[in-house]
């Protein structure tokens, strides 16, 4: 089986990246819901934790974002 | 924004303000994933607004403040009344002989205002049809998320005292 040019393996790492980037996205969306509403309901305790969680999923989509940067530059390198 | 931009030999605003009008429309993957980890920062600027608000939070002062007289609404019987600003409506039941309950008439989902049924026993919201316990202010079906706050009773001299609120946010 095989792999395909370097332009396709680039761009299906790419693609898996931002699917990746998406659902942590949408973790994060939820996140940030579920703590705003724990926080209306008059339980503040529930913010630092979710802070936390929400700040390690910005990290894990800011190393996804460099990694899709570094293989878009060597792919359109050739 | 010099972090997150790629390096590119052609200057800022070419890349912002393409020359070409096909490239305009035109959003490329690095783009992309540059828009979605700039949201992700926008989640994150949420939460840790959400964490400074939680960290300088004053403990909220409540006033007391007489709201009925004990005998003035029947067994199942409704009073409106502003508790703790002029604006805050509340609503009070008499759940029993000798029990009453308050609750925040706002809704907690889009902040119509709650009646209750007699017939279901229950507060009901006409809006989107949010229900809550008549005992505790919990969601029993409907939109909203969030019990509603309760106001604290006391029963003195014949009368019913607010002395505060429970369950209350920001």
């Amino acid at each position: 089986m095989s792999a395909g040019p370097p332009q396709n393996r680039g761009l299906t790492a790419i693609d898996g990246a931002m699917v990746l980037i998406v659902v942590l996205l949408i973790v994060q969306i939820w996140l940030l819901s579920a703590t705003l509403e724990s926080y209306l309901a008059g339980h503040p305790e529930a913010a630092a934790p979710g802070a936390i969680i929400s700040g390690l999923l910005f990290l894990a989509c800011l190393g996804l974002y460099f990694f899709v940067d570094r293989i878009d530059s060597e792919v359109r390198k050739g | 924004m010099k972090l997150l931009r790629r390096r590119s030999s052609a200057p800022l605003w070419q890349d912002e303000f393409p020359v070409f009008t096909a490239d305009e429309r035109y959003v490329s993957r690095r783009q992309f994933t540059k828009f979605l980890t700039l949201t992700s920062f926008a989640m994150l600027a949420g939460n840790l607004w959400i964490l400074a608000r939680s960290w300088f939070r004053r403990a909220p002062v409540y006033p007391r403040r007489a709201v009925a007289t004990l005998d003035e609404i029947a067994v199942g019987g409704v009073k409106i009344f502003a508790y703790p600003g002029a604006e805050d409506s509340c609503i009070l039941v008499r759940t029993g002989q000798a029990s009453y309950a308050a609750y925040s008439q706002k809704c907690t989902h889009l902040s119509c205002a709650v009646y209750y049924s007699r017939g279901q026993n229950r507060l009901e919201c006409p809006c989107h049809q949010g229900f809550f316990s008549i005992a505790d202010g919990a969601v029993l079906q409907g939109p909203p998320q969030r019990p509603l706050p309760r106001v604290r009773l006391e029963q003195r001299d014949g009368s019913l005292v607010a002395v505060g609120m429970e369950g209350e946010g920001a």
